[in-house]
């Protein structure tokens, strides 16, 4: 295990471990709403935030992109949420809008900057977990153990309002702040991610383990737990082979969750006769043990 | 000197006055005046695209009314918090989300009207469970809600409402797309709420088996109230005021039955 000896493979390691933990509790509930390609939009909007942290702060080249990226993106998700409720018929059109100006934003104001060079970009848009610093660990951690915080605590409010948004407001649950928090929460996640799977790719860590998860899970908490399982394992074997094989992080973790999606869908058909067969089996337990112990009552009843 | 035996509030539990609302920019509701007291059973009928959702979606402060006032429980709306007086059944084909869901999952959301951000007690499992009881779904309880009917969603949208042991039941057409034993199951269960004193306001395209169960009918067409009062004697929209010539019972279905643009 010399991969361990080196601080900036530990300190790699833990951030893939947050990372694999936090992406998909937040992203189940933008896949439960239908929003699953809300974390992509935001990892547009946040590449602006970057750009403005390169031309306002270009000495410290992490201290101000992050978390100027942060702002950036919670401000972009809350106006995201701002179009989904008024922007009713053009919303998407509003979205699209938002999106790629965020997009082009960021790489016009990274170009403007004198630290922003294109390999500077790269590092963002794809991931560059080995450059992760002490700092930064101590940032990751506070938003994610908040992330977390959020997902689980607030885990039976939240279901109720990405289910069912109409009848949540009946129940009398505060729906906007509600939404809102979602939308901040996955903000603040696509920038503790953006380090380990870059901005194109954190979406797909929101989404993939949630759907590999539901391939074989009934219940929402299963999904849950099972997706969260799902992030940690391939954000942590993913971040081992990239160390290993010298291939970037990002990349692997989302070929990885892909893998682990095929595996699990295939998974599904015969998992699904394994149940069916069960339950069946259950009954028939229960006719065949009764001729067992009382044969006469039941010819008497066929 | 109680006169009255059961302990009821003078207010009407929906008094909803000259209400106006817009979609868009397009006018829904031009002045409807629906009041529901306490115990009632309301049937809101009228045809497709005549406000009914939208009335009921007012009446829970979805829709913002643009004008007319509106108090429930005889609390404006706006100051309106005692959510756990009101269960909602909302116009749906289906309970599921995006995810995969237990139908107990679902049917608990519908008690956060009582344990907004506390933790559930047993209180809350004991009315879920009675609450699939009374809809029939107690032995699916623990399948994932993409596996169900559509009669079976219905049920489960309405036990989620019934999981808060409401005062006033709103549903916006409980029957659509049911098949019939399960519009019956619906309709007994209905009739033990009915018969514990719960006030209800529901939606339907026609009385069919809850017809028993109904006081009174409010018809809208185009936004505004044109009945409101005993419900009709026949079938569906056959003796609705409007209506040139009445059907016998049998013509049901036919179409001839457009014209009265009420029901079609
Ligand atoms: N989101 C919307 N935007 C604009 N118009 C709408 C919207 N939803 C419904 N409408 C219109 O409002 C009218 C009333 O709709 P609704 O209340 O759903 O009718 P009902 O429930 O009686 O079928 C319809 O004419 C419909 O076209
Ligand atoms: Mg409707």
């Amino acid at each position: 295990m010399e991969i361990l000896t080196y601080a900036f493979m530990q300190r790699a390691l833990i951030a893939a471990l947050i990372v694999g933990i936090t992406a998909p509790a937040i992203g189940i509930y933008l896949v439960q709403r239908r929003q699953s390609l809300m974390g992509d939009g935001i990892g547009h909007v946040a590449l602006t935030g970057v750009g403005l942290g390169f031309l306002i702060n270009s000495s410290s080249a992490w201290a101000g992109p992050v978390w100027i990226a942060t702002f950036v993106a919670i401000a972009g998700s809350v106006a995201m949420e701002l179009i989904r409720w008024y922007g009713k018929t053009r919303g998407d059109l509003a979205l699209a809008m938002l999106f790629y100006g965020g997009m082009a934003g960021g790489v016009m104001l990274m170009n403007l900057s004198d630290a922003g060079s294109n390999a500077n970009l790269s590092t963002y848009l794809f991931g560059s977990i080995t450059t992760v610093s002490a700092q930064d660990m101590t940032a990751i951690c506070v938003l994610a153990a908040l992330v977390l915080a959020i997902t689980v605590g607030l885990r039976r409010q939240l279901f109720a309002v990405c289910q069912d948004e109409e009848f949540a407001r009946v129940t009398g649950l505060p729906v906007r702040l509600l939404n809102l928090l979602i939308a901040v929460t996955a903000a603040v996640t696509v920038t503790v991610a953006m380090r380990v799977v870059g901005l194109l790719l954190v979406s797909a860590l929101m989404v993939i383990p949630v759907a590999a998860a539901q391939q074989i899970s009934r219940s929402f908490a299963v999904t849950f737990a099972l997706a969260v399982a799902i992030g940690i394992g391939v954000t942590v074997t993913g971040t081992a082979t990239s160390y290993y094989v010298d291939v970037p992080s990002g990349a692997t973790i989302v070929l990885f969750a892909i893998a682990v999606f095929v595996l699990f869908t295939l998974l599904a058909a015969p998992l699904a006769r394994k149940r069916a067969r069960a339950a069946a089996g259950g009954a028939d337990g229960c006719t065949l043990e009764v001729p067992g112990s009382r044969a006469p009552a039941d010819d008497v009843r066929v | 000197m109680e006169e009255t035996s059961p302990p009821r509030s003078d207010h009407p539990v929906i008094a909803l006055r000259g209400a106006t609302a817009s979609l868009g920019s397009r006018p829904v509701l031009r002045g409807v005046d629906l009041t529901v007291r306490a115990g009632e059973v309301v049937a809101l009928l009228g045809a497709n695209g005549s406000g009914k959702s939208t009335a009921v979606r007012s009446v829970i402060g979805q829709v913002p009314l643009t004008g007319g006032d509106l108090t429930l429980f005889g609390t404006p709306l706006r100051r309106f918090k005692e959510w756990h007086r009101v269960g909602y059944v909302p116009q749906r084909t289906t309970a599921a989300g995006g995810v995969p869901a237990t139908v107990r999952e679902i049917v608990t959301s519908g008690r956060l009207a009582r344990s907004r951000f506390g933790l559930p007690r047993r209180a809350d499992r004991e009315a879920v469970h009675h609450a699939l009881e009374l809809v029939g779904m107690a032995d699916r309880a623990k399948d994932s809600a993409t596996a169900l009917s559509g009669g079976q969603h219905q049920r489960v949208l309405i036990a989620r409402a019934l999981a808060v042991e409401p005062e006033l039941l709103i549903m916006d057409e409980p029957m659509a797309g049911v098949d019939l034993a399960s519009q019956e199951v619906l309709a007994s269960a209905l009739r033990e709420q009915v018969a514990r004193g719960t006030t209800v306001l529901l939606v339907l395209h026609e009385l069919g088996p809850l017809e028993p169960l109904i006081d009174r009918a409010v018809v809208l067409r185009d936004g505004c109230v044109v009945h409101d009062g005993p419900p009709p004697e026949a079938v569906g929209q056959h003796a609705l005021p409007g209506h040139d010539h009445v059907h016998p019972h049998a013509d049901d279905t036919a179409p001839a039955t457009l014209g009265t643009g009420l029901l079609s």
